[in-house]
């Protein structure tokens, strides 16, 4: 019987696709997919490396996207979700949507395609969250900054909401959990990564980094949030289930709250 | 700029516009042009005020300066307030500065008249029109219709903007007739019938030349005050009925009055402003919109108002229980919809994972079903279900024991002891 072993991946979303290639190949039922780094090694199983091989990721994606568009889309959400042992959850929904008869991953009666489609869900709320609570500031070097803390590693996911909107602007977008981030030049969006030596949460105090007419619009954006409040309908838990606490040392108009 | 005196001005007209509920920036489909700045698509809510309602745009007043005298206005010309008025390039600068920073979606423009109807239009558009020509701006951009403007200008204002409304603010003629006498039926329903007009023969001409310019992509919207003038949950209804009907809205907004003046004529300050009640009215038109119901279903003569303590799918349930129990396996999307506890989503859950097998009560849970509600209405795949012949006051009883929500006190009759 060999169908539990452990396998290695770099923590590329194309090295897990690989690690799901191999596992198909060698036919185990049960593949424990982990991420190089975070191994945590069974007494009796067997572990093996995987290398990651873009034609072998290409084809799982191409076999799974011609079973269904909305499981893909799912794999790579759940994927960005970085939960503990998502990988292993993630293979038995494959495996699940590949033996069913029917085209797409329907089948909501099943835990693991439930659980599967509420981590994408998780991770989907996540990129929307970031599209809106993302605060750009003006730096003297006419580029819109931002800090982000998201709770899931959404940045590939929301590149393209970004450099659609804002073509006119450089911009960047810098994840200070996962050190990386994306730079938007006017022409393409790269990955860069920064050596910050403050994190530009919203402070009362001016950062000389940013030009003086920025510290203006963020008053100005205070200002109309407080007034565009109707006092007679003061509804604090509904506001702070829509803005959760944690986000809001990014949020100019939440300046004072912190 | 001179920021000091633009923020005066940005307090008193962001104050003044408050009222206006819509916020919405979904539904257009405008694309960024020419590498320029900004797109309009699914709609983003980009904080939420105190009150817990969704900022997604800039929402100001050109001016608060108003020839009429309505009861129910903030802005009425007879009320003692600060007044203020934006130049056209302030407005402009604000919107693209805030857009840049990723505050907003785009620009709700309203206004109170000032000379005219068509002369504070024209200005409306003249900031529209700024922002796309000259800014190339492709975000998203809501014009307030002002009653009695011609029809050149509300076709002017269809090429610029993603979304023009008009409020009809009050439901029945009679109650506008009350709360301002100056203004007239046919100013708010003119506007908005060249709009839904031009909206129409924009689409059939795109049918054949594709190229066709944008016109309103993002449609009209209307909202109505509740509880300003005793009118009843069915005559709300109705109107918003007729408005989507026939002038193809995409939106009603009710907005709960909230007390603004001593007039005799409305309710006094200090009056609660009838969320539960806005709440309801919001539930009934997501039945209308997404759930299959027509209105005279949920609304009749004798039954003129909703039920407070219950929700309105619930209160049709009760009151058709011929219907039920419905059985989970079986049943089609349409009468899966109708079951109280069961939203849009666990009826695409329901019918796709119910070919796999049949579904139980265990199922139903796991999906999300508000099986509180829903137990009394379905049969499934066990043994287990209501047998008992219960009627339908029981079931309200029993529904009402097992929840505990944020409003319940607005509805239970048992006193309290220390209040």
């Amino acid at each position: 019987m060999n169908s539990t072993k452990t396998l290695v991946y770099d923590g590329s979303f194309n090295g897990f696709l690989t690690a799901v290639f191999i596992g198909y190949e060698q036919k185990l039922a049960y593949a424990d997919i982990q991420k190089k780094g975070q191994l945590q090694s069974g007494l009796f199983t067997e572990t093996e490396t995987i290398f990651t091989n873009l034609e072998k990721a290409q084809r799982v994606w191409n076999g799974v996207k011609n079973k269904s568009n909305s499981a893909i889309k799912n794999i790579y959400f759940a994927f960005l979700s970085e939960q503990n042992n998502m990988e292993a959850l993630l293979y038995r929904y494959i495996q699940k949507l590949m033996g069913s008869t029917y085209k797409g991953a329907t089948d909501f009666s099943d835990d693991c395609v439930l659980k599967i489609n509420s981590l994408a869900q998780k991770v989907g709320r996540e990129k929307h969250r970031m599209e809106a609570f993302v605060r750009f500031q003006l730096t003297k070097d006419e580029v819109y900054f931002a800090n982000i803390e998201p709770d899931f590693d959404v940045l590939p996911l929301i590149s393209k909401h970004f450099r659609n909107r804002y073509a006119d602007q450089s911009w960047i977008i810098y994840d200070v959990k996962r050190k990386y981030g994306l730079y938007y030049d006017l022409q393409t969006v790269e990955i860069i990564s920064l050596d910050l030596t403050d994190i530009h949460t919203n402070s009362l105090e001016k950062s000389a980094v940013f030009t003086d007419a920025e510290y203006e619009y963020q008053d100005l954006w205070n200002n109309y949030f407080k007034s565009t409040t109707i006092k007679s309908r003061i509804n604090t838990k509904l506001h702070v289930q829509h803005v959760p606490k944690r986000y809001w040392k990014y949020l100019s108009e939440k300046k004072e709250a912190v | 700029m001179d920021f000091n005196r633009i923020k005066e001005k940005l307090n008193i007209l962001a104050d003044a516009a408050k009222y206006d509920v819509s916020c919405s920036s979904s539904g257009s489909n405008r694309k960024n042009k020419d590498k320029g700045l900004g797109d309009a698509g699914n709609g983003i809510c980009h904080t939420y005020t105190e009150d817990g309602r969704c900022v997604s745009l800039l929402k100001i007043l050109l001016t608060n300066h108003c020839i009429f005298d309505c009861a129910y206005c903030v802005t009425r010309k007879s009320n003692d307030i600060k007044r203020a008025a934006f130049k056209i390039q302030e407005v402009v600068d604000l919107t693209i500065n805030f857009y840049r920073r990723n505050y907003i979606e785009g620009l709700f423009l309203s206004s109170g008249i000032f000379k005219s109807p068509d002369h504070t239009m024209e200005r409306l558009i003249a900031v529209a029109k700024k922002l796309r020509l000259e800014e190339n701006f492709n975000g998203y951009i809501h014009l307030k219709s002002i009653p009695g403007a011609s029809d050149e200008l509300m076709y002017e204002a269809g090429l610029y903007a993603d979304r023009l409304s008009v409020n009809i603010e009050i439901p029945t003629i009679s109650g506008l007739k009350l709360l301002a006498p100056d203004k007239k039926h046919e100013d708010f329903i003119k506007p908005m019938l060249k709009v839904k007009n031009e909206i129409i023969r924009y689409s059939e001409e795109r049918k054949i030349i594709k190229s066709t310019a944008k016109y309103a992509p993002a449609g009209q919207s209307t909202q109505m005050i509740i509880g300003a003038t005793g009118e009843s949950d069915k005559d709300i209804m109705y109107s918003a009925t007729h408005f989507y009907k026939n002038y193809k809205m995409k939106r009603v907004y009710y907005s709960g009055y909230v007390p603004i003046s001593t007039d005799s004529r409305l309710p006094s300050l200090g009056s609660e402003v009838p969320m539960l009640r806005e709440n309801r009215l919001y539930q009934t038109d997501w039945l209308l919109r997404f759930y299959g119901f027509s209105v005279h279903e949920i609304l009749d003569a004798d039954n003129p108002n909703l039920e407070m303590d219950i929700d309105p799918k619930l209160m049709w349930a009760l009151r058709n229980l011929n219907h039920f129990p419905v059985d989970i396996n079986k049943a089609d999307a349409r009468m899966l919809a109708r079951i109280p506890g069961i939203g849009m989503g666990s009826v695409h859950k329901i019918i796709s994972g119910r070919k796999y097998r049949n579904l139980s009560w265990e199922h139903l849970k796991k999906m999300g079903v508000a099986l509180n509600r829903a137990k009394y209405f379905i049969i499934c795949n066990s043994n287990d279900w209501e047998r008992r012949d219960l009627d339908a006051s029981k079931i309200k009883g029993m529904i009402l024991q097992s929840q505990n929500g944020k409003f319940k006190n607005q509805y239970t009759n048992q006193l309290s002891l220390f209040n």
